[in-house]
């Protein structure tokens, strides 16, 4: 049983020293303790507990494939190798806590984050983490042997339970909402109105408890998402589309649009107000994230300084319509062509300068420009114009008609539109001449202008796009907090900006979506990630380079390019994060 | 009067005095190469002539109109294309994508087409492979999609930066057969080479370029039986 290159028992006991690593960090910056009151299966488990025990999981498994091919007994005592290790490590932090005041240096080893770990038994529960650790790791490494479909099905079934699980309380204070709306619905609708009724009780009583699925539908909800995921992964993979569509092709494409569409418009009633409040937020990104993609997904121009023209526009838009400041006093809709006007120009003017930089000069000065215009707007010096740091306050609203749009639905339906104007012209931005212009610019400079290309017009119309979009998003958003203030447009904006970029996908459009829904409404739905919220980024953002650098929702050719003949990424070859073209 | 006329240019990459006072001329339809070894300065005079670089001194003239004035796009517009050295195809793009975008400057679709249909008659290969991506072509491969690239904007002239580089002798061959097939449908070329033998075998005339400095200027055949230029870039003794 002699292995030539690796040995399965060190790569074991390595697994296991990383996955206890991790467990312990997840321990001691709190977020087991503060997700240990929420329940995944009702009475089974809570999410704390899978935070400390999924390491393991995930180690095994990895580990089980790494050491692949293995006799199935070898495959399991690894995991249970790597299981038993994990649990230890962190039985350590427990043992090592009553010996020394860990407290004084990390303020989350509380006698509640032993407790949990001890499963409230004290120092013999030490016994139980050790026996769950060590189900982990086998289970982990046991179902790599699986067939891979099988796999497959089991592991998207699992996180689906975690999810359903996790979501408890948003499902019901949705499901909640709906029941008061059908006390509105008229005598004609009332089967409608019983309808949703007894659905709401259905979800809250049948399928969850108090906190977490009951056990019995989590059980169920396994078997049927398992099973709907094994019928899924055995179907024939379609075959892309190439050429023109047919008819029905054609009908299909046009009724799916239809229905996302429908079911945007139809969200903030569905959801209800709790929402639409985290809506407006992703729509705020969604836009942003589309301007950025171009500048930095199309044209290949890494800008960490985009807040600036958020910023830009936000403030043009104070100084526009605010009575306070009382210089212009237009109305929104006035202001609005001034502002956005304002964030071109600033587009440009930051362009010009960085023409002939590239990679990470064009990143350090351009995160140098969005300090300095954070700066500006906190100044003492333009205080009489921007307000300092009181920032501006009455800020013109929007209106159509006499209908002030100020609630948060309304202000959804204006990012609704405002995100179909800019996604349709990034689109068709995208496959236009300019579009090709910018992909040679991103992939080599030099040879795109010996193609004919205009590089200075090329680029300087990246930042004016991509700046006019963050600047839109930036009079929106003064109108909807009615005031702008400096400490708003700090670069963790342009960070965030970037990260939803490059989750989604480089240069994908729906990627933008995908992205900002992942990265800005999971942490708002989540109130216990909030507080984790960087560091939950951090570790999506290494989860992704390592395993799907390409986003998840790429643009066709990265996936083709990263994933050629659907084989694995080669191991070992750093995965093209962002592109820089050399300098 | 020449189609691509060089007139005594000085290039500078700042203190370094590349190129010291070249003069060449291209004629329509002829096949010219410039040959010398590393460091001489051939890439600089190519760059110099797409203006990517200024030149402090002298002029370069296409179809008698002086280039200066131009900046490196306009010249593409003007009929001017390069196959830099190196190859430098879009390598995250397919080979089609990177033919189309050797078209950017013709806006007419059917056009597009028709060159396209062009340069994979020239290199059926190319044709097979439209769809991969263009980093996983070989050597070889790269050469003829860097060469079509260039085609598919219809130049009147044709700068080539070492095609041969890092090719094995047979692909040298079918590369430098089907320059001459592009020379004989109609396009001028000004050909790079250090395989001065290949090239010379091919070309009408030939420069031979030495640190920043033109040495020799004859017809081909005059230039290979030249017994500097066979010591110093032919190998015979
Ligand atoms: N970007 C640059 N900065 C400074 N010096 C340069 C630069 N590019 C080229 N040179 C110098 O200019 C001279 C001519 O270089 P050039 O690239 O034109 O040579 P070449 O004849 O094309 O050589 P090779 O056959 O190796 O490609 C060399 O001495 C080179 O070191
Ligand atoms: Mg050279």
């Amino acid at each position: 049983m002699h292995t030539k290159s690796i040995s399965p028992w060190k790569e074991a006991v390595q697994a296991g020293l990383i996955a206890g690593a991790i467990a312990v960090l997840l321990n001691l910056v709190g977020m087991t303790t503060a997700f240990s009151g929420r329940y995944i299966v009702s009475g089974w488990f809570t999410m704390g507990q899978v935070l400390f025990l999924v390491p393991m999981f995930i180690l095994a498994y990895t580990t089980a494939r790494k050491i692949a091919p293995q006799p199935a007994m070898h495959t399991a005592l690894a995991g249970l190798v790597c299981g038993v290790i994990g649990s230890a490590v962190q039985a350590g932090l427990v043992l090592l806590g009553q010996v020394v005041n860990l407290r004084a240096m990390f303020i989350n080893a509380s006698p509640q984050l032993f407790e949990i770990l001890t499963f409230g038994r004290d120092l013999p529960g030490l016994l139980l983490l050790l026996l769950a650790g060590s189900i982990m790791g086998v289970v982990g490494a046991v179902i790599f042997l699986l067939p891979e479909r099988l796999a497959k099905s089991v592991l998207q079934a699992l996180l689906w339970i975690l999810l359903l699980g996790l979501l408890r309380d948003l499902v019901s204070t949705v499901t909640a909402q709906w029941v008061i709306k059908t006390k509105a619905f008229p005598d004609w609708l009332g089967w409608a109105g019983v309808l949703i009724t007894s659905l709401s009780t259905f979800i809250n009583k049948t399928i969850y408890s108090a906190s977490g699925l009951k056990p019995l539908s989590a059980i169920v909800l396994f078997l049927l998402v398992g099973a709907w995921a094994y019928w899924r992964y055995g179907r024939p993979k379609r075959a892309r589309i190439t050429g023109p569509l047919t008819r029905r092709q054609q009908t299909q494409r046009v009724l799916g649009l239809g229905g996302i569409a429908l079911l945007f418009i139809l969200l903030p009633s569905i959801l209800g107000i709790f929402f639409a409040e985290i809506l407006d937020n992703v729509g705020l990104y969604i836009l942003m994230g589309l301007g950025l993609n171009i500048v930095v997904g199309f044209a290949g121009l890494l800008d960490l300084g985009y807040v600036a023209f958020y910023a830009i526009g936000a403030y043009a838009m104070g100084v526009l319509t605010s009575p306070e400041l009382g210089f212009f006093n237009l109305t929104f809709w006035e202001a609005l062509p001034f502002a956005l006007l304002a964030t071109v120009i600033a587009g440009v003017i930051l362009g010009l300068p960085i023409l002939k930089m590239r990679g990470d000069y064009l990143a350090i000065v351009t995160l140098g420009f969005g300090e300095i215009v954070r700066l500006l707007a906190l100044s003492d010096w333009l205080r009489p114009w921007l307000g300092g740091t009181q920032g501006i306050q009455r800020i013109g609203q929007p209106t159509i008609g006499s209908i002030i749009l100020d609630s948060q639905q309304d202000l959804y339906y204006l990012f609704l539109a405002a995100i179909g104007i800019v996604a349709f012209i990034a689109w068709r931005l995208k496959d236009s001449r300019i579009g090709r212009a910018w992909m040679a610019i991103r992939e080599d400079e030099d040879v795109a202008m010996a193609m004919g290309i205009n590089h200075v017009a090329t680029k300087l119309l990246a930042f004016a796009t991509g700046a006019l979009f963050s600047g839109l998003a930036g009079t929106i958003f003064a109108a909807k907090l009615h005031s702008v203030y400096p400490h708003s447009m700090n670069f963790l904006v342009s960070i965030n900006v970037l990260s939803l970029i490059i989750i989604g996908g480089m240069g994908s459009i729906p990627g933008v979506f995908v992205g900002a829904f992942v990265l800005i409404a999971a942490p708002d739905l989540l109130r216990e990630f909030a507080e984790y919220r960087y560091l939950a980024y951090g570790a999506l953002l290494v989860a992704m380079m390592l395993t799907r650098p390409e986003g998840l929702w790429p643009e066709e050719r990265r996936r083709l390019e990263l994933h050629e003949e659907e084989g694995e990424v080669p191991l070992g070859e750093p995965p093209p994060v962002l592109n820089t073209p050399g300098g | 009067m020449a189609l691509l006329e060089v007139e005594n240019i000085h290039s500078y990459y700042g203190n370094i005095h590349a190129l010291k006072g070249v003069s060449l001329s291209v004629d329509k339809g002829e096949i010219v190469t410039l040959i010398g070894g590393n460091g001489a300065g051939k890439s600089t005079t190519l760059r110099t002539i797409t203006g990517i670089m200024k030149p402090h001194e002298g002029h370069v003239r296409l179809e008698g109109n002086d280039l200066a004035p131009f900046k490196p796009h306009e010249i593409v517009y003007k009929g001017v294309a390069m196959v830099p050295e190196g190859r430098r195809i879009f390598a995250r793009l397919s080979v089609a994508e990177n033919l189309e975008m050797g078209a950017y400057t013709l806006t007419n679709k059917s056009k597009l087409n028709q060159n396209m249909e062009r340069v994979y008659k020239l290199f059926p290969r190319l044709k097979e492979r439209r769809s991969q991506v263009a980093g996983t072509l070989s050597g070889g491969e790269q050469q003829m999609l860097a060469t079509g690239r260039a085609l598919m904007a219809d130049p009147t002239v044709l700068l080539m930066d070492e095609p041969s580089m890092g090719l094995a002798p047979v692909l040298v061959e079918l590369i430098f057969d089907t320059i001459q097939q592009i020379n004989k449908e109609g396009t001028t070329i000004l050909l790079v080479e250090q395989n001065a033998l290949m090239a010379l075998s091919i070309a009408h005339r030939g420069y031979v370029l030495q640190t920043g400095e033109i040495v020799i200027s004859d017809t081909a055949e005059n230039l290979k039986q030249n017994v500097t230029v066979q010591k110093a870039y032919l190998g015979m003794e």
